[in-house]
């Protein structure tokens, strides 16, 4: 204990923080390492950058449809939906028997056998989708109602705990034998994978041979993932800007009891927005199971966990926020896995995670948060 | 069979529960005769139950184990308790503490046993010099007001790694001086007696403790600044950090004899029933004398309400740091005596997500009441690891999997008809904290005797 002596001045107290220069100066002696080790490889080997640059985009753009889940119900209801990345586990899955079991992606070509078969791939693809984020959507509008709903005014740590038990309920759940089983299960592409490289230009990788050496690869699964993720991203942008439900919902993340007052159903806009980012964790699942075709019932835990870090990057409670703050994840995660090791990628995920919270709690698109208990 | 074997352990559950409730009546006792009596008591019977007498034994190898696994759960759960219970911050990283506790003591212990005195020297200098350092920075620090959050981590990060290389150094000179009087393996010196392996087992599971508080004091100062939400994602990724670090102990960690993600073997199995009880009564007795104490006031001060605690002029951020210490010390304290009685350490058992079983323990028992805790981790281990014995005859490999469908059915009606546990913060005996007679009060005297 120190003994203060009482001042014989009064002493007007300044806002200033001594050895503010350690601290900042460390992180950015941290970053510049980063950047260095970076720029290194980049112009040892370009090549190889710039594979590892769209490997990252592939995975930041998956994380980005999970983070919108995230980042919407928290900033209606302040809840880490810690369930959201076993949404996402369910639509892979969702999307698995569909296509193995029922074979969902050929009802085009069986009802219409004249149709083109491209064109016929595509649609029931598109149909897969759709089932799985209809299922996830009932799925996330179940859990609410039964595990979030009574606890709307409890102490947030009980909402988290029951979000917690959520999940480790679709977890084992989906582990015993007659749901999903344990198992690691390959899963069965509806469309084949093709792949191109660039050369001298764009060419295709015929089947049965390699790409040549000092090329950067991608495939239509990369293409795909892109396309949708960006038309989620619009739609939502539309859902939120243009829409009275979406007016309703930033009402809602303003001021809840305002927009009660106001007479707005809250209960239905809370519901409405777990059954959006469900299913845009569904879409997400399905391209996720398609990317990396393995599936298993504790598949989500890791992608939601990475995506909630991208959620509190880009700002949480911000659309665009959780947007690019996934892109950051997914190429930090690559570097990671590409440059580091690849058992690291979870830690530097969960480092980056405790950097972000340290110097900039808002994140970088976030607005300072107004004090509320 | 199998209904006598669960009514058999029904019995024990009860049987041990009637010991614990006991034992903590007779400390409640104000003469300290009666305290050390009671404590030697207790360690005797379960002693007794434990040695082979003319073939008969009370509690057979399997009740041994779950005794001993009890324990060390007790300590864990005590320590989130004091986290979470006592003072509100919502951790999951207690599961990592008690896996860094759990590898460092057996660290120590592994290589002294094969002639390599280094994992003592080095992590005993270590914890020696990271102590000295932090508070000598701890102190220069005073002189300044308003010092942020990032600086402060900053140096203390710089101290601690200097510190621990300085400790590596040293270690390594030092170490040529004793191996010799440690023998190989096979043929043991005079420094690897089973009595001196006992007295480096105690020193290993103090300074795995020591060990595992220094790492939460580095990690719990930047983090606890954080929201509780927050903070509890953060204390999550740091047990799956700690986690994959494990499975890298070999590779990425300098470490071959951990052997990553195969396991470590050829741990010696030094945990006796002294021991696991007394580090058990060590925490409960720490803890309980902690609770009772101005800076235990001050801690549930915090709980209550951060602002109104600050307006009584109590440091809030020292109070979070200080539990968020302790209760990683109890949790290191029980990975070491876990690792000891074991024998082998997995980093699939410090998985996260058998992270939530103290928590899980925790809330059952009730938030904020040690009796709670000791009974829900006595009752959890018996009847769960009983039943399970039971039920891996009947459904074969799919048990472990049913088992973890109820813990969150059940973790979700608790939140949802009692959310402060099932004995809410009820306390009995000892752990009632001390019960002070009232002096015997004269009625004062009526200062102006009314004339009649």
């Amino acid at each position: 204990m120190q003994t203060v002596q009482v001042p014989s001045t009064p002493v007007v107290y300044h806002r200033q923080q001594p050895l503010l220069w350690v601290g900042r100066g460390f992180f950015a002696i941290l970053g510049l390492l980063v950047l260095y080790i970076l720029g290194t490889n980049l112009i040892k080997n370009p090549t190889l950058f710039a594979q590892i640059f769209i490997s990252g985009l592939q995975l930041g753009f998956v994380y980005a449809m999970i983070a919108l889940g995230y980042t919407m119900v928290y900033g209606i209801v302040k809840l880490i939906n810690f369930a959201h990345g076993d949404v996402f586990m369910v639509g892979a899955f969702t999307s698995f028997y569909a296509v193995s079991k029922y074979r969902l992606h050929q009802w085009p070509n069986t009802v219409f056998p004249n149709l083109d078969p491209g064109i016929g791939v595509i649609i029931g693809a598109i149909t897969v989708i759709l089932l799985s984020m209809l299922v996830c959507m009932i799925l996330a509008i179940t859990i609410e109602r039964v595990a979030y709903k009574p606890l709307r005014d409890a102490p947030r740590i009980s909402a988290l705990i029951t979000a917690i038990g959520v999940s480790f309920f679709l977890e084992f759940y989906g582990a015993l034998n007659f749901v999903f089983s344990p198992r690691f299960i390959p899963y069965e592409r509806p469309f084949e994978v093709v792949a191109w490289y660039i050369k001298d230009g764009i060419h295709r990788v015929l089947p049965g041979q390699q790409a040549p050496e000092n090329s950067i690869t991608f495939s239509n699964i990369f293409l795909i993932i892109i396309g949708v993720s960006i038309l989620i991203q619009l739609l939502l942008q539309y859902l939120v800007r243009r829409t009275k439900i979406g007016i309703a919902m930033r009402a809602c993340s303003y001021d809840r009891q305002a927009a009660r007052l106001m007479g707005i159903d809250v209960d239905r806009v809370i519901s409405f927005t777990f059954a959006v980012g469900a299913a845009f964790a569904g879409a997400g699942g399905v391209l996720y199971a398609i990317a990396y075709s393995l599936i298993w019932t504790q598949l989500g835990i890791l992608p939601g966990l990475k995506a909630f870090v991208a959620a509190v990057l880009g700002g949480i409670g911000s659309i665009p926020g959780a947007f690019v703050g996934a892109l950051i994840m997914g190429q930090a995660e690559a570097m990671t896995m590409g440059y580091i090791s690849t058992p690291m990628r979870d830690a530097v995920a969960f480092t980056i995670l405790i950097i972000v919270l340290l110097l900039r709690p808002t994140g970088i698109f976030g607005e300072p948060e107004k004090e509320k208990a | 069979m199998e209904l006598g074997f669960l009514l058999g352990s029904l019995l024990k559950i009860i049987a041990i529960i009637a010991y614990i409730y006991g034992l903590m009546w007779v400390l409640g006792r104000p003469s300290i005769w009666a305290k050390i009596a009671g404590l030697v008591g207790a360690f005797a019977v379960v002693q007794l139950a434990l040695t082979d007498i003319n073939g008969f034994r009370l509690l057979n190898n399997f009740d041994n184990g779950l005794l001993f696994q009890a324990c060390a759960m007790t300590m864990v759960a005590l320590g989130l308790n004091l986290i979470y219970g006592f003072n509100g911050q919502f951790s999951l990283g207690q599961w990592g503490f008690y896996g860094i506790g759990a590898y460092a003591a057996a660290d120590i212990t592994y290589r002294w046993i094969n002639g390599d005195a280094r994992g003592l020297l080095v992590l005993g200098l270590g914890t020696l010099l990271g102590t000295l350092v932090l508070i000598g920075i701890n102190t220069w620090l005073q002189r300044f007001r308003g010092i942020p959050v990032l600086s402060s981590f900053t140096l203390y990060l710089i101290g601690a790694l200097i510190a621990g290389t300085v400790a590596v150094y040293l270690g390594n000179q030092l170490n040529p001086l004793i191996t010799p009087l440690l023998g190989t393996a096979g043929e043991p010196g005079p420094l690897n007696t089973p009595a001196v392996q006992q007295i480096i087992y105690f020193l290993s599971v103090i300074l795995a403790g020591i060990f595992a508080a220094q790492i939460s004091f580095l990690f719990g100062l930047p983090v606890l600044t954080l929201g509780s939400d927050y903070f509890g994602i953060a204390t999550l990724g740091f047990t799956i950090v700690v986690n994959t670090l494990m499975v890298n102990s070999d590779t990425i960690l300098p470490f071959p004899e951990m052997k990553g993600g195969r396991g470590m073997i050829g741990i010696p199995k030094l945990t006796t029933w002294f021991s696991a009880f007394f580090f058990m009564m060590l925490v409960i007795i720490i803890m309980r004398n902690l609770i009772h104490s101005s800076t235990g006031r001050s801690l549930v001060a915090v709980r209550e309400d951060e602002v109104a605690a600050k307006a009584m002029g109590i440091d809030v951020a020292g109070a979070k740091l200080f539990a968020f210490v302790v209760g990683s010390f109890f949790a290191g304290l029980g990975g070491a005596v876990y690792a000891h009685y074991i024998g082998f350490l997995s980093p699939g058992t410090f998985d996260f997500l058998a992270g939530f079983n103290p928590l899980i323990i925790v809330v059952f028992g009730g938030l904020g009441s040690m009796t709670g805790t000791i009974t829900a981790t006595f009752g959890w281990i018996f009847f769960l690891e009983g039943m399970l014995r039971v039920l891996l005859s009947q459904m074969g490999t799919e048990a472990p999997t049913w088992r973890f469908v109820l813990y969150p059915i059940t973790l979700l009606l608790l939140m949802l008809i009692r959310p402060q546990g099932l004995l809410g913060s009820v306390e009995w005996g000892f752990l009632k904290g001390p019960q002070f007679t009232p002096a015997p009060r004269s009625r004062p005297e009526p200062a102006h005797e009314s004339v009649a």
